[in-house]
């Protein structure tokens, strides 16, 4: 069996086990439609620290610890940590995580951190460098509003299509032990630029990323959207979630009837007031650690691509009138038949 | 892909689908939230020429620094955000959105120390507007200068 | 009737930016700069003077009164104190709500923590 697949994939000889998740979350996005699949739902936003990126890495560590502990482990039995925030020079991560003491890889890849980090440690997994290793991404509004935009208290009026930036973190174990969600392959994304400049439509920024990897997914793995239960991509939104369909249609793949967004599962838009969804890196990691691993444990589903897409930008770039680039990476999970 | 938009085609699909805010019902909200914010101005503007017997140029900065004061407040209670979310350039053209500009980094940045916390980030938003402000003064203040001298003026 | 025209001529104002920045992608930053770059420059044309005669403080509490009071108080200077005027003028001007909001924000920095954003 090929392990090298197509032009961007990965199909294991020996599929790495997703063995845990974890997900926890501010009182926002308990109040959400999962609120109830979230592991833990914490109500001080500061998380018992002082600043928001403290809080941040917090949130990070606390999803990291559960995970462990949901797997049956200790720390001492992780090999490797892959991890990653939004913050400048990953500020989350690197406090956040540097008690528990891990053989660490620190990640960026923006929203779709979750996406590059179960990539990773899949590869690490099934290449035999590591019996359990550690996945992990974290976001906190707090701290991307004051980085990326402005401080908290400032006020103006966000467009329709912005999005809302998930507090809270998502850990995962993968692991060489068998449970009943297996990773069986992986496509990574390229960066594409299509000329977007808006920081306020995320979404267009990102879906041509999107669009690209399923695409190649589908060429790679010779198989189409009916083979899905369902297609997830991260934090594209109501108006990326269009023009993504719309451009896979063009190019002779329709996703409409497989498709979801975590960034649409994890608010109610209109109620909540979060316009045009949910992102962060964290918004497709607790999405992946709440609703879509219970679909695929309780049977519902079989097999799903989770495609989480992020934006790559920073404030320097932007300012210096570049355009806002974009990422995204598949994994393929399935059910185990047992 | 096989097939790929280009970046003209792309901007203009994206421009297409993306939804806007009612404009009409934005400027009725800017328009009710600026002229309430005037009319609040006006207001103590009024009064204290009135009962404080203060010529108008003094009343004026006292409605300036009013406004201000209410408008740290608004932020402090993080309430501010609520008036211009509502209100769009309602509660940003006036005063009050200045004082919103200066009072939020500031609130916002202590945690990273008097200095380079509150002391260099408070001028984030609003330092453009001093600097653009005086230097726009400046230059027009040279060509008035310049046109009284050659007796223009 | 004061009242009257000064909700009027402040809600134009802001009707006017409101349409600028819906048909633009200006951050609020550049907003704020081009309203008290244009109360300058309006003020210099004379305009703005007639502006605020007839909508009192609908013309001077939007940021375009800024501009048009620190372009005040360059003309006044210019006209005392000449070339020296061109440096006095504009911070003279613009003195009372720039302390105003740097006092009142600074106290307000050691009273108030930051919040979420709900």
């Amino acid at each position: 069996m090929k392990v090298i697949k197509g032009k961007q994939s990965i199909e294991f000889e020996k599929p790495p086990y997703l063995l845990s998740w974890a997900s926890v979350v501010a009182q926002k996005e308990g109040e959400g439609p999962l609120g109830d699949f979230f592991d833990q739902v914490i109500d001080d936003p500061f998380f018992g620290e002082k600043t928001w990126e403290m809080a941040e890495g917090r949130f990070m560590k606390q999803a990291a610890m559960l995970a462990i502990q949901k797997a049956g482990l200790t720390k001492n039995e992780i090999r490797y940590a892959f991890a990653g925030d939004l913050l400048e020079q990953n500020t989350a991560t690197s406090y956040g995580l540097k008690d528990l003491e891990l053989p660490m890889f620190g990640l960026f890849g923006a929203c779709s951190t979750a996406g590059e980090s179960l990539s990773l440690a899949s590869i690490t997994v099934a290449g035999g460098f590591a019996e359990h290793v550690l996945a992990a991404a974290s976001s906190h509004i707090g701290s991307a509003e004051k980085q990326f935009r402005f401080p908290l208290e400032y006020g103006n009026q966000r467009p329709l299509s912005a999005t809302w930036t998930v507090t809270g973190s998502g850990g995962f174990i993968v692991s060489k032990k068998k449970s009943p969600i297996k990773i069986r392959g992986i496509t990574t994304g390229k960066i594409v630029d299509y000329g977007m400049k808006d920081p306020m439509n995320m979404g267009a920024c990102m879906a041509p990323a999107a669009a690209q990897v399923i695409y190649q997914h589908f060429e790679d793995y010779s198989m189409a959207p009916k083979d899905y239960d369902a297609i997830y991509t991260g934090d594209l939104g109501e108006v990326g979630k269009d023009i993504l369909i719309r451009l896979l249609n063009e190019n002779g793949y329709d996703i409409s009837k497989v498709h979801g967004d975590c960034g649409l599962e994890i608010y109610e838009n209109e109620t909540q007031d979060t316009h045009s969804g949910g992102s962060g890196c964290a918004c497709s990691a607790v999405v992946l650690a709440s609703m879509l691993t219970r679909k695929l444990i309780n049977g519902e589903w079989k097999r799903i691509l989770f495609v989480p897409t992020g934006a790559l930008m920073s404030k320097t770039s932007f300012n210096e009138g570049e355009s806002v680039t974009g990422i995204a990476h598949a994994v393929l999970l399935e059910k185990e038949e047992t | 892909m096989r097939k790929e938009p280009s970046k003209q085609e792309y901007n203009q699909m994206v421009e297409e689908m993306t939804p806007k805010h009612n404009c009409f019902l934005n400027c009725i909200k800017a328009f009710v939230t600026g002229g309430a914010f005037c009319l609040l101005g006006e207001f103590m503007k009024q009064m204290m020429m009135k009962y404080w017997g203060l010529g108008k140029k003094d009343s004026l900065m006292f409605v300036t620094i009013e406004l201000v004061l209410l408008s740290v407040l608004l932020t402090g209670f993080n309430l501010y955000g609520k008036i211009t979310k509502f209100g769009g350039a309602g509660g940003l053209v006036p005063i009050t959105g200045f004082a919103n500009s200066v009072a939020s980094p500031a609130i916002e940045y202590q945690k990273e120390g008097q200095v380079f916390g509150i002391g260099v980030k408070i001028f984030t938003i609003a330092g453009p507007v001093i600097l653009y402000g005086i230097f726009s003064s400046f230059v027009i203040g040279i060509i008035y200068l310049l046109a009284k001298q050659w007796g223009w003026m | 009737m004061e009242y009257v025209k000064a909700f009027l001529v402040g809600g134009i104002i802001c009707v006017l930016v409101q349409i600028l920045m819906d048909n633009t992608k200006l951050q609020p930053g550049r907003i704020m700069v081009i309203l008290v770059m244009s109360g300058v420059i309006l003020g210099a044309l004379g305009i703005y003077a007639k502006i605020e005669k007839f909508g009192g403080c609908g013309a001077t509490v939007p940021l375009s009164g800024f501009g048009f009071n620190l372009w005040k108080g360059m003309k006044e200077a210019i006209d005392q104190h000449g070339f020296l005027g061109l440096f006095e003028g504009g911070f003279t001007a613009a003195s009372v709500g720039t302390s105003a909001a740097l006092i009142f924000s600074y106290i307000a920095s050691l009273i108030f923590q930051p919040k979420m954003k709900k």
